[in-house]
């Protein structure tokens, strides 16, 4: 047997969340993440991915970035620098975006936290860190702002699903109904200073603790404690994977890339271009104007086989496009894959086929998400 | 390893995969331990009709949620039949690889091939070093 696995260790030397350790004793499988060595799983992907949907499961996340940008001229520097319209954020509000290129090529996909008057909270991808910093840097000049790289000493645990809000409302003074979905507020979760945010990357209601990484594997141990009769249990990257790929949310490197834009990724509710220039903002006026090559669309397999990124996407004998993930469905039952066809066969209900190790699967287009939780 | 098991009347080959010899024939599958690697399989694609493999060529696919893996052949041989319950039930694999979860039935080709196998020890020993 011969494995093919994107996570598989590249020998380099990785890097570690303070919760390492913890999640050793979990018994949970280590594997290479960006450079971060991460739990992919600890009772099972299917086990955690059920938890999730149906209770609660809770995810260290703090191999993510965190960059603090202040100063009076940080609303500017920002609207400068994202597509999306931070102009709009109330304080303790949160909005999804990207760092473009000029050509409209995606650098990475974040969150921006509106913390105060003039501080916000970018949380990058862990793999982009670096070379998000660089980038967010190289652009400052000329602006009234201090950035900081906070992701060291900032950790951060996503607790997802149904039960999120029972289960963390007894650890913390904050009223929880009070933060909407994509805000925030700060609060001490058990003996931690937080910033708990109502976000996820699962298609489930739940919270994202950022908090101090000294802080976090107390946080850890309280979370999972107050958990136990509601069902949480501990979930990987396994199980973050098949989750936000029901919900159709991108990852970067698979659906985002430096060579694809925004629009094509189905994000141009992200993608302000009436607010003012931004970085990227004249490539994605042209690609809108002269209509998009290529759509990211949702696949279904119809025959017997499991999608992966990187099938190639065939309509009769043309290649017409290629998956950027796949995996089973847990929720679903079926087999499913994001990938990117021709604007003009990305309509859904198509039937295509997909090149599995040399043997074409029937496939269908479908709608994307293939989840959506009922409210 | 801790609570994995690889029975010591059989043989192993580095990839993974296990061989009872029974008179001519042998039986295959994969072990504890690439059960375990894998997490839980969804998914194989075996050798359905006879046909003739060489020692360590490709006979199947095997899906897990996360990875695909090519099964490899411990033995040059001929594929008698392979275990039709996998088809519908994948995660006999994960639940019992030595018996339920059973792959192919072969005929041994040539015997030989079964001295350059590992014991159920020494792939023990190679996995510690894995």
């Amino acid at each position: 047997m011969t494995t093919h696995d994107a996570t598989d260790a590249t020998g380099t030397s990785l890097k570690r969340t303070p919760l390492y350790e913890v999640h050793r004793q979990l018994g949970a499988r280590l594997v290479e993440f960006g450079g971060w060595e991460m739990p992919v799983q600890y009772s099972g992907i299917l086990d955690e991915h059920h938890a999730v949907r149906t209770r609660a499961g809770l995810f260290d996340v703090s191999h993510m970035g965190e960059f603090n940008v202040s100063g009076a001229g940080a609303l500017d520097f920002l609207q400068r620098l994202v597509p999306n319209n931070v102009s709009r954020l109330a304080i303790n509000q949160a909005l999804y975006t990207q760092l473009c290129k000029p050509d409209g090529g995606v650098v990475d996909d974040l969150l921006i936290y509106r913390l105060a008057e003039s501080n916000y909270l970018l949380v990058v991808n862990a793999g982009n860190i670096a070379k998000d910093f660089a980038w967010v840097q190289s652009h400052s000049a000329g602006f009234e702002v201090q950035l900081v790289n906070q992701s060291a000493e900032t950790a951060l645990l996503a607790l997802q699903g149904p039960a999120a809000q029972a289960i963390l409302q007894p650890l913390t003074q904050v009223d929880l109904d009070t933060i909407a979905y994509y805000h925030c507020a700060p609060g001490v979760v058990s003996h931690a200073a937080c910033v708990i945010s109502r976000t996820g990357y699962t298609g489930e209601d739940g919270f994202e603790m950022y908090c101090p990484a000294d802080k976090v594997v107390d946080l850890w141990h309280d979370l999972l404690a107050a958990g136990k009769e509601h069902g949480l249990i501990p979930a990987g990257l396994g199980a973050r994977d098949t989750l936000r790929l029901e919900a159709a949310l991108c990852l970067y490197d698979h659906e985002l890339t430096e060579q694809t834009n925004p629009l094509e990724a189905g994000l141009a509710w992200t993608v302000k271009l009436a607010k003012g220039d931004f970085i990227g903002h004249d490539a994605l006026v042209n690609i809108k104007a002269e209509g998009l090559k290529r759509k990211l669309v949702g696949i279904e397999l119809v025959e017997r086989g499991v999608a992966r990124g990187g099938y190639a996407i065939y309509d009769g004998e043309q290649q017409i496009g290629v998956l950027t993930s796949g995996a089973p469905s847990p929720t679903l039952n079926k087999n499913i894959g994001l990938g990117y066809v021709e604007t003009a066969q990305a309509t859904p209900g198509k039937s295509v086929s997909i090149d599995i190790r040399g043997r074409r699967i029937a496939a269908q287009i479908v709608a994307l998400p293939f989840y959506k939780r009922s409210k | 390893m801790a609570g994995l098991t690889h029975p010591a009347d059989l043989k192993y080959t580095k990839s993974d995969e296990w061989v009872r010899v029974e008179g001519d024939q042998a039986v295959i599958g994969i072990t504890d331990y690439a059960q375990d690697q894998l997490g839980d399989i969804v998914y194989i694609e075996l050798p359905w009709d006879p046909q003739t493999l060489t020692s360590e060529e490709k006979f199947g696919d095997i899906e897990s949620v996360k990875a695909t893996s090519e099964l490899l052949s411990p033995l040059s041989c001929e594929v008698i039949k392979a275990n039709d319950a996998l088809k519908e039930n994948p995660e006999l694999i994960n639940d019992s690889p030595y018996e339920d979860g059973w792959m192919l039935v072969v005929k041994i080709a040539k015997p030989a091939e079964l001295d350059g196998l590992l014991s159920a020890a020494d792939y023990e020993a190679y996995l510690q070093g894995r």
